[in-house]
């Protein structure tokens, strides 16, 4: 695959505070690619780095083998969708689409042929000849992303584009956004602090903290074998418990509170005593009825949420902890029940004490 | 790496170049001529005070800020205890003609005031209609409306608007649950009043008193015009400067420095205490107006109405004057009515009307032109030298006009650039007056547009000029249009600097007006002034009709 947009040591400075010390990625041509992370975490910086918007005060961006640090804005070929929008409030949606076009001296036919193309495509060109204002949120962002595209843009940079629409039409418009980029195979740079949203559009996402790439791989791998602690919390939900490593003649294992022993056979740079931080996501617990060889828990509360069932228990030590069922047609267990915990060893992942890497492969 | 682009043309810097440069050519050369005129002597050209010491040793001039300060504090007083509660009625009830009246009370702060002065004097002067239908009537004498009471009439008039309109802003901020909330609580009618409404518009009521202060501060037609005896010091500035006996250039620099210094004091004193009282407030559901109970309700109408009335009676009495027959002279007002005055003013006069369109009408374009371009770089570029462009433009706030017109006359009357007696020092000195009221008003709108906006237009290929010509500035056009209307209004009937710097080639409506009434032709002045009366209506209801809510930023 190759290689289009290139980022070598970025640096980003406000005044004496570092937003971002040093990144590199590579983001392959047609890929959707998301960087993901809290407020705060470099990720909008970042991507206006890569729009022309913010000075760069160090490192290169690449566009294939062109370095474009100093290129202005309007000469990058990228198409942007902002999280407010930017329609311009005063032009219709057709001249807010044809916007991008009317600046490369085009002819009018062709402008008009490229405009309609894209309208259509969004399905917004029954309201071409309508004022921004008149329209809802969701048809709001389809112009934006109209406009964004009608120029054929090289790369597409979205910053929270979803991110003042209502819950139902997030899930809906994401859906539009990764089906037109999968038609169009147009390079996009994807911007967004939500996990699950960030799952449902990337190919491959960069988690950011602290102006710093975590891990970068598909969402399938962040989520189940995620680099270091803060990947695991930050991406679905998980419980972290601490753990010593035990060795034993058939290899290294995991020594819960209470003795309980999980024996693994993923382990790496590990040895016997060593504390670990263990995450277990929530459906990789499993229930028992009986306790014998378990970690001894009791029922706080449940929620019943038709597929699923959440349980929240009381370990013996105190601490809580969360546990996703297949809902079962058995009546739900009742509070204050005592029960016993297993782990499905293949599925969790145990990280060094101070959470900064990863000790399973 | 970086280095290269930020050093290369930029249409946004060569902007702000020029506007610095213009700036230090016509305001800050000008005035740094007049603070060094104040203190060097006239005849040995030498460092002294000996200007600030005159003016604080005798009683003749310091007394002139005396009655500054009386004349600024009374009006200031006077216009909140007349503007608010009508404000307050407005907002809170149920007015008839609501729209009539907001319409009538901004006309009347529209006029120039020594016009308003002027027509006081005809009506309640010595020889005024009232006064002698009083005394011949009911044979009182009726105080005279010469000195202190009269400049203090006309000056409330003019400015209560001010107060009005600011209060009525903030009284529609009001969260109408705030009410609710402390009706709750038992606390109701004119204990709320006092408790809850009157401290949340108390910022507004402090910026508007301060403004109503500044303005009566710097006027300088209505002491001159109804003041007789008691002088105010833009008058001894005019006199020291222009005066028929004994002026005296340097003197009159000194009293400017002075004045400066003290407006100063009050602007910054001004911002301490909104800077300390402020806090925001934004309705999500606005006060509903009430109807108030009959008795409550004809008292209400009684004073809006009559507020209106007295304020706009001499203006409607200048109308009928001007219809009247006149002496050949048109000094001496006779029976009946005719249409000689317009006739006379319209033969002789054409070119003040003339010249009030051009000139105003060129400072306006000027105005707007700069004032769009300074707020784009105070919000979005912003560095050292736009920065700086900020503050400058502040400065005419707090500068006379009067001072105004002569930093103008003493820095451009020399071979280099010999503008003096030239339509363009008349509009430099507008357009250095007016522009922070605009800058100001459109700083607000553009902070309004999100920076975004001009992002996607950039990233699709749209260059700066483009960007600026198509999209900021149309999305900043109604409030652009609304602001400049206000400003047209305030430029045709701006006197104190034009009143210096005029020329019989570039004598305005308002300048006219004034040497008219001061040489005592009474007929074609009511004329004239009707004229600038028909100019400040029309200029009203095309605000009326682009203006979004009928917001107004005087």
């Amino acid at each position: 695959m190759e290689v289009w947009i290139k980022i070598r040591n970025a640096k980003k400075k406000y005044g004496d505070f570092v937003a971002i010390p040093d990144v590199s990625l590579d983001i392959n041509r047609g890929e959707f690619f998301t960087l993901l992370g809290p407020s705060g975490c470099g990720k909008t910086t970042l991507l206006r780095m890569i729009a022309g918007f913010n000075t760069i005060e160090g490192g290169e961006f690449y566009f294939g083998d062109r370095l474009i640090n100093n290129l202005d804005p309007a000469k990058r070929n990228i198409g942007m969708v902002f999280q407010n929008y930017a329609i311009f409030p005063h032009l219709t949606v057709r001249k807010n689409v044809a916007f991008g076009l009317t600046n490369r001296n085009l002819d009018k036919e062709t402008i008009r042929e490229q405009t309609e193309k894209f309208m259509s495509l969004m399905k917004i060109e029954e309201y071409s000849e309508r004022l921004p204002e008149k329209l809802s949120g969701g048809q709001q962002q389809r112009v934006a992303l109209a406009r964004a595209l009608a120029i054929e843009p090289e790369v597409l940079l979205m910053d929270e584009p979803l991110s003042n629409l209502d819950a139902k039409l997030r899930v809906e418009m994401r859906e539009v956004i990764k089906e037109i980029q999968n038609r169009l195979r147009i390079t996009t740079v994807y911007v967004t602090h939500d996990q699950e949203e960030a799952m449902a559009v990337s190919d491959r996402i960069a988690v950011m903290d602290h102006g710093l790439i975590q891990q970068i791989g598909t969402p399938k791998m962040l989520y189940q074998r995620p680099a270091n602690l803060f990947v695991a919390t930050f991406i679905g939900r998980t419980n972290i418990m601490d753990a010593t490593i035990y060795q034993e003649d058939k290899g290294f294992g995991l020594l819960f509170d209470h003795g309980y022993k999980l024996p693994m056979n993923n382990l790496k740079n590990v040895q016997s005593g060593q504390a670990v931080k263990v995450s277990v996501r929530p459906e990789e617990l499993i229930i028992n009825q009986q306790r014998e060889r378990c970690l001894k828990a009791k029922v706080v509360y449940s929620t019943f949420l038709g597929l699923n069932t959440h349980y929240v228990v009381e370990l013996e030590n105190g601490e809580r902890i969360e546990i996703i069922q297949e809902s079962l047609i058995d009546d739900i267990i009742k509070n204050g029940t005592e029960i016993g915990l297993t782990i499905n060893a293949g599925k969790v992942n145990v990280f060094t004490e101070d959470g900064s890497s990863s000790l399973v492969f | 790496m970086g280095k290269q682009q930020r050093y290369t043309f930029d249409f946004w810097m060569v902007a702000s170049t020029l506007i610095l440069v213009a700036y230090l050519l016509f305001m800050v050369y000008p005035l740094s001529t007049v603070v060094r005129q104040s203190v060097v002597d006239e005849t040995t050209g030498k460092f002294s005070l000996r200007y600030m010491k005159q003016f604080f040793s005798e009683p003749y001039y310091y007394r002139t800020l005396i009655n500054s300060f009386k004349v600024a504090i009374s009006t200031g007083l006077l216009a909140v205890v007349v503007g608010t509660p009508l404000a307050y009625f407005y907002t809170m009830y149920e007015i008839r003609g609501r729209k009539m009246l907001q319409l009538l009370i901004i006309l009347s702060s529209m006029s120039a005031p020594f016009i308003g002065a002027y027509a006081w004097i005809l009506l309640l002067g010595r020889a005024g209609v009232i006064t002698k239908f009083i005394q011949a009537n009911l044979g009182i004498t009726i105080p005279s409306i010469y000195g202190f009471n009269g400049i203090l009439l006309v000056l409330t008039i003019k400015l209560f608007p001010l107060v009005f309109l600011y209060v009525s802003g903030a009284l529609k901020n009001i969260d109408n649950s705030l009410l609710e909330a402390s009706a709750n609580m038992g606390c109701t009618g004119l204990k709320r009043f006092f408790t809850v409404v009157l401290p949340l518009c108390m910022p507004s009521i402090l910026a508007a008193s301060l403004m109503v202060f500044m303005r009566a501060l710097a006027d300088f037609g209505t002491p001159l015009m109804i003041g007789e005896g008691y002088k105010t010091f833009p008058v001894i500035i005019y006199n020291q400067y222009i005066g028929e006996v004994g002026t005296n250039q340097n003197f009159a620099s000194a009293i400017s420095v002075i004045a400066i210094i003290i407006t100063l004091a009050f602007f910054l004193f001004q911002r301490y205490l909104s800077n300390k009282h402020s806090f925001s407030i934004s309705a999500m559901h606005s006060i509903e107006r009430k109807k108030a109970s009959p008795v409550g309700s004809f008292f209400m109408h009684v004073y809006a109405y009559g507020v209106v009335a007295i304020s706009l009676l001499p203006q409607v009495y200048l109308i009928y004057l001007s219809f009247r027959k006149t002496s050949s002279a048109g000094i001496v007002f006779l029976p009946g009515y005719s249409l000689k005055n317009y006739q006379q003013v319209f033969s002789n006069m054409g070119g003040s009307i003339w010249n009030t369109i051009r000139i105003c009408g060129a400072a306006l374009i000027i105005i707007i032109v700069l004032a769009v371009l300074i707020a784009y770089l105070v919000v979005r570029k912003r560095n050292l030298a736009n920065s700086v462009i900020d503050s400058l433009s502040m400065i005419p706030y707090i500068i006379p006009g009067a001072v105004v017109g002569i930093s103008l006359i003493k820095s451009f009357n020399n071979p280099f650039m010999p503008l003096v007696g030239t339509a363009t020092i008349m509009i430099v000195s507008m357009v250095i007056r007016r522009i922070p009221y605009t800058i100001r008003s459109s700083v607000a709108i553009l902070a309004q547009i999100p920076l975004s906006i001009d992002e996607a237009a950039e990233s699709l290929g749209a260059g700066k000029i483009k960007t600026l010509v198509q999209i900021i500035v149309p999305m900043m056009l109604n409030g652009i249009f609304a602001g400049a209307i206000m400003s047209w209004v305030t430029l045709i009937t701006e006197l104190s600097s034009s009143i210096l710097l005029y020329s019989f080639r570039t004598q305005t409506l308002n300048v006219a007006i004034y040497t008219m009434v001061a040489k005592g032709a009474d007929g074609r002045a009511c004329a004239l002034s009707t004229i600038l009366m028909v100019f400040t209506v029309i200029s009203l209801l095309v605000f009326n009709k682009f203006s979004k809510d009928g917001e107004i930023m005087l």
